[in-house]
Parts: C-alpha cells; structure tokens; sequence
C-alpha cells in the first residue's frame, strides 16, 4: 500500500493528496515547494525566448515573399477545385490570376462571368466576360436508332470498352452510354438516360468545366456557346466513316452529304472528314440546317415547336 | 512432374477436336487480307488495285524494325484497296483479292519432301524469317526475328518452344505436333542455330501423351532438343509461366525472359520457320481449331489467312442456333466476335462456338475479400486491389502495386466467387497506366 502524505508547509495550491514512489522524499521536505516552481518557470521561460529567437531568425532567412492578393483572389474563387478553368486547383488557379496581366482566357467556369467581376478589382484589371458555355453531347444514337448488336456485359468504363471494341451498336465513334461522363461530374449534372443509353446534360447545373470532355474516350462532348434561352444548333454525330458505313451502324448519323453546308447563308458549316460541324461563333441559329439534314443528325434544342408550314416543308424533304 | 509455382487455375478441359486430323480448307471465291495483322509499326501496301497477285507475292511491306511483312496467301485479283472490321470491331487497312485458281510464286518449294540440312547462316535465317512475315503464332503475333535479335550484352542460354497449349478448348498446336512433328523440330534446330544456343526445350502438358511420346521418339534425330512433359495448369503457356516451369527461373518484373537467358517460341511459330527457310515459303495459312460444344463437325483446319471466319464456321457444319458467343481464340484469353465477317489473322489460333448458356456472365456482386483472386493470380498480384483501384481512378497507385506485371490470363475474373469484372477492370488499369508513362517519358 502507498502512504499517503500532506505538505504541512505547502501553499494553498499544493494542498493536495500527492502519491510518492521513488521521489525523493526528504529533499522535497526541505526545499519548499514554492522554490521549485520559481525554477521551474526562469527555466522554461529561458528555453522559451531562446526556442522563439531562432523561430524568428529562421523565419526571416526562409520568408516566402506571397502577395496579399492571392488570399484576397481565392476567397473570392468557389473553392471547388474542379479544375474547369485548367489549373491544379483554386489557389493555382488564383496565383495566375494575380501573376497574369489581364484576364485573357483566365476564367472560372464555375463561378461565371460574377466572379470574374469581383476579382477583376483585386487586382486592378478589366474583367473580361466571355459568353456562357455548357457542355453539348454529340451524339444522338440512342437505342432505338443505333440499335445494339451485340451484348456487352463487362465493367462498367467507356475508357475499357473503346479499348476493347467499336461498342454493342457497332458505331466505332458514337457514344458507349456507359458514363464516364457522369462518374467525372463533380456538380452532378450529368447522367446516362436509361432508356436511350445517352448521357443529358443539365442546362442549369452544368458550369462547363470541361471534366466531361476529358472523360470522354471518344471525344463526344464538346462545350458549346449556351445560346440565347438555352437555344442551340448542332450536328449531334462525330462518325468520321463514309456515309455508307455510318449508315449502316445509326439512322442518325452524320453522312457527309454537304446539304446543310450548302443551305447555311453564314458559312457556319464546315465539313472535313465525311462529317459536318457547325461553328458556334458563326451560326445565327437560323434552323435552316435542321430542316435539309437527311438523316436529322443536325439537334436543335429548346426551340419553340415550329409553325405549321414549315412542318409541311420537312414533311416533303423525308418523303 | 513440374509446374509452375504461384496460382493457376484448373478450368475444364474440353479438348473436343483433339483426335480430328488436320483438314485442309477449300479455297474461298473471295478473300480480305489485313495488311497489319502483329504487334508493332502498321505496313504499307505495296500493291495496286486491280493488280493480279500470285500466292506468296509481298502485299505489303513493314516499316521500322519491329513489324512484320504480310503476303498474298492467294492468286487471284486484288478488287479494291480498302477497310474490313477486325476482331476489334474497328476498320483496318486491307487488300481485297478475287480468288482465281491456285498459283504459287515459282520460288515456293510446295514439295512434301522433308529438308533436314541448314545450310544459311545465322544471320541469313534472321533475315529469311523477317521478310516471309513470321510472327508469333501463339496469338501475341509479336515478329518472330525481333525474338532472336539478342540485344548486346545480354546471352540466350536456352530455347524453350511452347507447345503446352494450356487454353481449353484449342487443339492446333496439339495436332501440328503430331502430324508435322519432324518438320517442327527441324524448325526448332533453326532456330537454335539462329540463337546459338545448343540446348532446347519443349514443353508440352501431359495432357497430350500421343504427343509426348511423338515427340520424344523424334528427339534421338535432333542435337540437343529435349522433351518436357509438365502438369496441366492454366496459364502454363503465358513466356514466363512456362520459363518457372521448364526451367525454374524467374523473369523479373518488367524485364524480357532473354535476362535470365531463355527465349520462347511457339510450336506453331516453329513449324512456319521450318516453311520459311527450308521451302521459302512466307507465312500464309496457319492450323485453326473450329470448335465448341455445340459445333456439329469440331475439327483442326489449315486455312488461308484471308479467308472468311464465316467460311470455317461453315466448314465445320454451320452455325449452331443457341449461339451465344463466338470466340476467336481460346475461352480464356479470346475476343468475343460482333461480326462473323472477319478475315482470320496470323494470331487465330482458334474459333470457339459457345451456347447461349455458356456464355452468360453470372451477375455481378460485392467482393467479399475472399482472397481467391489473390490465391491463383500466376503473377503475384493482387487483383481486386488492381480493379479497385481503377474502379477509383488512382492510377499512380495501380502504378506501384505493379498493374503492369498482369499478363491478362484471365485466372482471377475466372475464380471469382462474385462474378467481378476484375480482368477489365485491371486491363483498363494497364491501359492508363501505361498513358501515364508515355506521357512521362515525353516530358
């Protein structure tokens, strides 16, 4: 059994059961307490000057000289670290900003054209506001117009699949529908379709990072001018085969044909490699295209239902 | 009886055609011959549309030191210039010939007379092996004559001629030993003579006896060409497998079985080495097993390559109606066909015909953690880590637990309690993996 003892001389602070094991007993009897604690603190109050004296000398030598400015930028940024605007991350990102002399092809997608504005002030230059952008999906072989011939069954990755074989409708460039578009979103705005296989993209949660374009093995996804009222014109096909062929795979494929290069009054249409595209910058949203594709591979998205005649006139052109 | 040491799998072996002689497969009007058909830089065609081509005549020619050239396997009409889908499913570059009679390139020897004296040179056999366009016919189609090229510094010790066979199902090279077994170790003296080596083995699972003994009753007419008989196990015929059996060495990893001295070789590969530099003769056709349980007529062909998969599916009694699945080479390491239009390749070894019930994958649950995987993975790895990791999308991590290291055998996914898509997933893993160092090295 221990002994228990009591400091007869102790301060009020002390005044309490102490257990002793092997401390010396006798030396604590003669020296008060009061005196230990005196050393105690001169002695660590010594290391602790001299400890902060060589902190603040190598403080000094190593001193990382960071403007001000980039705490200030990346408070601003979302924080997101989604790596749209094609840095590491936010504080990356905010450190070109303020290295950078203007705002040139500096943006972040997330935050938009607001952000830009509020950061453009920090560091005393124009904020320079490009038109919104939003990720379009260039393909349109759902399954009932790419139907499958074969059955796949393996894992579940686009990337694995473009490795392995052209895909179950036989399109080689056409979508796999097996998303690794959606598993790269990091603000949930796009998913696979389960009936037609193809990923949608969601107007209002998409912020074009351009996370999805990367994901895509086959370079389906391509981010796009959003248009005025979200309305948008293009050719919903990247099948660079001969018209033959990608006929052969999906009824609404792109055959290279050159009708709607021909009817386009901007010169917005192009066609290199049996396939058309249709330039954003150019294209004035005129329909006209949508109207002679043969194979209504040209998507027209959120335009209001057309009017009667012009019905009639697409009627004419399919029979 | 030796074996390798690490993993395996016993899947059932299923050698149906194993007692079915050679057939030789009719001529077909009409041929597609893809011009690359081996691993390495993509040939260029050498020849014009509309020209008239003799068997054997250059189609088209390699470019840079690893690739292999391809020849006209018949006479006839080159009628276009164009694509054909491959087993992939995407279009490659190919001649299209309109077959007419059977004419031969006067420089073939078509004699069944057997040449036992080599009478070229090391350096001339390399060469002869080159230009007729040998690759490895065991399905890698890697060129044979980069093979024997042994880089400085480093010396063969030993030949090892892989006639295990360890695929279900497959039954060519099993044939091809026993019927064209004296050719075949004529080929494989030429090739030691091309490695100056003087010593080889063949390995053979005990499965085929008839072989084995075939074989070693030949071995007294050949210097130093010894017979191995091993225990079944798959993958005993991936290089470094049959390496640790036949001769109990180690390739490290991401190294070539010439550092611990050893060079493999197909049978089959042998056999078209003894054609080409004895008879002159380029690689042009090749033994095919059509088989599957279904199959009316299971049988081993020796088909012009060129010719149509549809045509030796014909051959051996038409398509059977609950197909499921048709596989080009072996169950465990094939590729499922999309289109039966294909032209076989130099890499066919086989034609497997699965029922729908066969072919049905079982559906995919949790990983349990049991270990299996680990258990029989032939290389060490562990593979539902690896698909794991993929599944994630930490590559550099893949990286470092050696995803490079999987010869893509198939054993894990095959044993998977679970029905887990593991050898996808890995596969998937090498792919980026690989992206990565390129990628690296660029920089």
């Amino acid at each position: 059994m221990f002994h228990v003892h009591y400091f007869r001389d102790s301060g009020k602070l002390l005044n309490l059961p102490v257990t002793f094991l092997n401390t010396d007993y006798e030396y604590l009897k003669e020296n008060s307490v009061n005196e230990i604690v005196l050393y105690a603190v001169i002695s660590l109050g010594l290391i602790g000057v001299f400890a902060a004296v060589v902190l603040y000398i190598v403080a000094q030598k190593f001193k990382v000289i960071e403007d001000p400015k980039i705490d200030e930028v990346t408070d601003l940024l979302p924080g997101a670290n989604c790596g749209g605007c094609g840095f590491a991350g936010c504080r990356n990102f905010a450190e070109a900003i303020v290295k950078a002399d203007s705002l040139e092809n500096l943006s972040c997608p997330v935050g938009g054209a607001s952000v830009m504005t509020q950061i453009g002030p920090v560091i005393g230059v124009e904020a320079i506001i490009g038109e919104p952008k939003i990720a379009v999906v260039r393909c349109n072989g759902s399954r009932a117009k790419a139907a499958p011939k074969t059955q796949y069954e393996g894992a579940k990755s686009c990337q694995f699949v473009h490795n392995l074989f052209s895909g179950e409708s036989g399109c080689p460039h056409g979508c796999l529908g097996l998303g690794d578009c959606a598993f790269s979103c990091k603000f949930d705005a796009i998913y696979i379709d389960e009936i037609t296989g193809l990923p949608v993209v969601s107007n209002e949660k998409c912020v074009a990072c351009g996370a999805c374009v990367k994901a895509c093995p086959r370079s389906i996804i391509e981010l796009r001018y959003k248009g005025k009222k979200d309305r948008r014109i293009f050719v919903s096909c990247v099948n660079k085969e001969k018209g033959v062929l990608s006929k052969k795979n999906c009824e609404v494929a792109c055959i290279g044909c050159g009708k709607c290069v021909k009817t386009c009054p901007y010169e917005a249409i192009t066609l290199e490699n049996n396939l058309a595209y249709i330039n954003d910058e150019k294209c004035k949203l005129c329909r006209k295209c949508v109207e002679v594709c043969p194979t209504s591979a040209i998507v027209e998205l959120n335009f209001p239902p057309r009017k009667e005649k012009a019905e009639a006139s697409t009627e004419a052109i399919e029979a | 009886m030796k074996t390798f040491k690490l993993g395996g799998v016993h899947p059932e072996e299923n050698k149906i055609s194993a007692n079915k002689v050679i057939e030789v497969l009719p001529l077909p009007k009409q041929a597609c011959v893809p011009v690359t058909q081996h691993l390495g830089a993509p040939s260029t065609i050498v020849v014009e549309k509309g020209a008239t081509v003799k068997v054997g005549q250059l189609l088209a020619k390699s470019e840079g030191f690893i690739g292999a050239n391809t020849h006209s396997p018949f006479s006839g009409k080159v009628s276009k210039i164009d694509t054909i889908i491959d087993t992939s499913g995407y279009r490659r570059p190919a001649v299209f010939i309109d077959v007419e009679d059977d004419e031969w390139d006067e420089s073939i020897d078509r004699s069944s007379d057997i040449r036992y004296e080599i009478n070229l040179s090391r350096l001339e056999i390399i060469d002869r092996i080159k230009t007729m366009g040998i690759v490895g016919l065991g399905g890698a189609t890697f060129p044979s004559h980069v093979k024997l090229m042994v880089p400085e510094g480093k010396k063969a010790m030993v030949l090892i001629i892989n006639g295990v066979e360890c695929e279900p199902y497959l039954t060519s090279d099993h044939r091809l030993m026993l019927e064209r077994g004296e050719e075949m170790m004529i080929g494989v003296s030429i090739l030691m003579k091309a490695l100056e080596v003087n010593k080889a083995i063949i390995g053979i699972e005990n499965n085929k006896p008839d072989a084995i003994n075939h074989l070693k009753s030949l071995c007294s007419k050949f210097n130093g060409i010894e017979i191995c008989p091993l225990k079944v196990k798959y993958p005993q015929g991936a290089e470094k497998q049959l390496i640790k059996a036949a001769v109990n060495r180690e390739v490290p990893s991401g190294k070539l079985p010439i550092e611990v001295g050893c060079v493999v070789n197909n049978a089959g590969t042998a056999f078209a080495v003894y054609e080409a530099v004895q008879k002159n003769k380029p690689l042009i056709e090749r033994v095919i097993t059509v088989t599957g349980k279904s199959v009316k007529k299971s049988c081993n062909l020796m088909a012009r390559i060129g010719t149509s998969v549809s045509e030796l599916i014909d051959f051996a009694g038409g398509l059977p109606e609950d197909t499921g699945k048709v596989i080009s080479g072996g169950p465990m390491m094939g590729k499922a066909l999309n289109v039966l239009d294909i032209p076989v390749m130099k890499g066919t070894s086989g034609i497997l015909i699965m029922t729908q019930k066969e072919s049905k994958r079982v559906v995919v649950q949790n990983c349990i953690r049991c270990g299996k995987c680990i258990t029989v993975c032939p290389m060490g790895l562990e593979p539902y880590k690896l698909a794991q990791l993929s599944e994630i999308e930490n590559y550099e991590m893949s990286e470092s637990e050696k995803v490079l290291d999987c010869i893509e055998c198939g054993s894990c996914q095959f044993t998977c309690p679970a029905g887990r898509p593991l050898l996808d997933y890995v596969r998937l893993g090498k792919y980026e993996v690989g992206q990565i160092i390129r990628n690296r090295t660029k920089k």
